[in-house]
């Protein structure tokens, strides 16, 4: 059981000044390192005891990581430590990616925005409450999960995509940064490799303890967004217990791109209801090329909820990501 | 750390067993592979007995011996490439992904252990019924035989033994801890499916209390560690210059009366078309 704790841990606190000297102290300390961004994740894991690193590399330092500047396809490329509140102030991100202005300012609270990075929010680990106790489930490398069982408090977790492992993925960045075909660029000793967003995110099905591809030793340097989809038809919207500082119950997020009253293309991406970002390809392709009407939103929605499989009190979020895909869709919805 | 086990915390903050120590499946390998590389050098370099290792056949049963002969049946032949495709398959998906190899590996797994439990059963009522089912175990005479064979092997003074029977002492071995790892790897695997989610069974993870639980995790895990060792060393053998007539005899189905006469004794091995030794 988690032992609460007002103080850190000890650790050894490395905080290095450029992106080479990061690399090279994960690769020298793999074994027992964790990367501290804005520390909003963090630090509930190291003083509840449940994470025990040995070594902390504090990217804080490192001023390559952070910033926006446009890239020549007319995107934009975003450094991992960029902070929510800067994404969703940023007059080109709110210009022409309005969508990741939007998640990033759903985000909990003002002063967690003000340190929380996008590369965190996009990193952070389940809120499943049985896992963050510190008992040996699944996700902790053990052999059951508690919040799968007859007597569960599951109101918070999956529908889809369970595999042994019934948490979800909190972020509200994440399923705008797959809607927008986002790239995620990750560094490591021995190279750089760049991931789409909608690959980034895995679930327990490919590794049930971990909700990225991030492997020991990689670090999440930038973002990229490509211009794809600047300027299209954007729609978030965030439904949570309290209207702030709480995690999603569901959110979704959509792009479409509207020629003549119908829908050209559409990415739409639901979160809180899987381990990862869910992108509704399905949904998507029906869409296409139909009028943006109350119609077509309605059997979206209806399409969407198919094959959910609802625990003992998830059941809610049916209905709840239904209608949500359905107000995405909606003409007078998307902005 | 603990050599064999991983442990954890339940919510009632007792201690429960978790998995088998999966550092163990690198010791395996590691195992397999050294015995591959012995086995090879001793195959090699190592002074053979004068005379060979096994003493010569009686001549008249050896004349009755037809020009083929029948090893195994087309259903023990279909049973024998079930069960290893499914075993490869449950290998592959069960360490692959903590060897690094990460892939949607739980309904594969499952899929082939239900083949592997329907080829199990099959095996055993084909065995029991239509096979001379005591030919394949182990009995006091190959104790013997598997004694004075390792003194030989390893360059001692003792008499050549004779042929084998059907099946040589290491065969009914290697099928012995082959057993036993299926009496461990099975059952358990089939109660861990009450786990996950799948069409055959309902979920019931408070079937049994979390120490059971854990036992079975741990005795699933570390039988399916051995079976690494135990695949390695039978692919290893099937591939061999001087076992590939046994191999090629498990596709084909039969051997031919030299490969019989050369690793069989007539009289212990009586086969079809052939009259009964005389006492």
């Amino acid at each position: 059981m988690a032992t609460i704790h007002d103080v850190m841990p000890a650790f050894e606190l490395f905080q290095p000044a450029s992106i080479e000297d990061a690399l090279s102290l994960l690769e020298r300390h793999r074994r027992s390192v964790w990367v501290l961004a804005g520390g909003l994740d963090t630090f509930d894991w190291l003083k509840d005891r449940n994470k025990r690193p040995q070594v902390v590399i504090d990217l804080s330092g490192v001023e390559a990581l952070r910033g926006i500047k446009a890239t020549s396809d007319g995107g934009l490329e975003i450094g991992a430590t960029t902070t929510l509140t800067e994404i969703a102030n940023h007059a080109v991100v709110k210009d022409k990616f309005k969508l990741l202005a939007d998640s990033a300012e759903l985000v909990a609270s003002p002063q967690i925005r003000n340190q929380g990075t996008l590369g965190g929010n996009v990193s952070q680990d389940t809120r499943c409450w049985y896992y963050r106790s510190g008992w040996t489930c699944y996700r902790a490398g053990g052999n059951i999960c508690y919040a799968d069982t007859p007597t569960a408090i599951n109101r918070e977790h999956a529908l889809f995509d369970a595999n042994r492992c019934v948490a979800v993925n909190p972020s509200d960045t994440a399923p705008a940064l797959v809607a927008l075909d986002a790239q995620m660029v990750i560094r490591n000793s021995s190279g750089e490799r760049v991931v789409s967003a909608e690959e980034f995110f895995i679930g327990p099905s490919i590794d049930i303890t971990r909700m990225t591809v991030m492997e020991p030793g990689d670090l999440l340097t930038s973002i990229r967004i490509p211009g794809t989809w600047a300027g299209a038809k954007f729609y978030f919207e965030k439904v949570r217990d309290r209207q702030v500082w709480d995690f999603p119950l569901v959110n979704v997020a959509s792009a479409i791109k509207i020629s003549g009253g119908n829908i050209q293309q559409a990415r739409i991406v639901v979160n809180g209801v899987a381990a990862h970002p869910m992108r509704l390809t399905a949904v998507e392709n029906q869409v296409a090329g139909k009028a943006q009407s109350e119609e077509t939103a309605t059997a979206a929605g209806e399409l969407a909820v198919a094959g959910a499989q609802p625990l003992a009190h998830n059941a809610y979020k049916i209905p709840l990501m239904r209608n949500l895909v359905r107000r995405a869709l909606r003409a007078e919805a998307t902005s | 750390m603990n050599w064999f086990v991983q442990r954890g915390l339940n919510p009632w903050n007792e201690e429960i067993l978790t998995h088998a120590q999966w550092n163990l499946l690198y010791a395996a390998i590691a195992f397999g592979v050294l015995f591959m590389l012995a086995h090879t050098l001793y195959v090699m370099f190592w002074p053979k007995p004068a005379g060979g290792h096994t003493a010569p056949v009686n001549p008249e049963a050896a004349a009755r011996v037809p020009e083929r002969v029948k090893r195994h049946s087309f259903a023990a032949r279909a049973f024998h490439w079930i069960m290893a495709a499914s075993m490869l398959t449950l290998l592959v998906t069960s360490f692959a992904p903590i060897l690094g190899w990460r892939f949607d590996w739980v309904q594969l797994h499952w899929l082939a252990g239900i083949a592997l439990t329907i080829s199990i059963l099959y095996h055993i009522i084909h065995a029991s019924f239509w096979l001379d089912f005591w030919s394949i175990w182990l009995n006091r005479e190959d104790v013997g035989e598997a004694t004075t064979r390792l003194k030989r092997a390893l360059g001692g003074n003792a008499p050549a033994p004779r042929k084998s029977g059907k099946y040589p002492w290491d065969n009914k071995m290697y099928h012995t801890a082959i057993v036993l790892s299926a009496l461990a790897v099975v059952p358990t695997g089939l109660f861990m499916m009450v786990r996950v989610r799948n069409p055959l069974f309902a979920r019931n993870p408070y079937m049994f209390t979390d120490g059971t639980w854990g036992w079975m995790y741990v005795l699933h895990g570390l039988s399916g560690i051995g079976l690494v060792g135990l695949t390695i060393a039978h692919i290893y053998f099937a591939i061999r210059p001087e076992k590939i007539w046994i191999t090629k005899s498990m596709v084909f189905g039969d051997i031919s009366k030299q490969e019989f006469l050369e690793h069989h004794d007539p009289q212990r091995w009586v086969v079809e078309g052939q009259s009964a030794p005389r006492p």
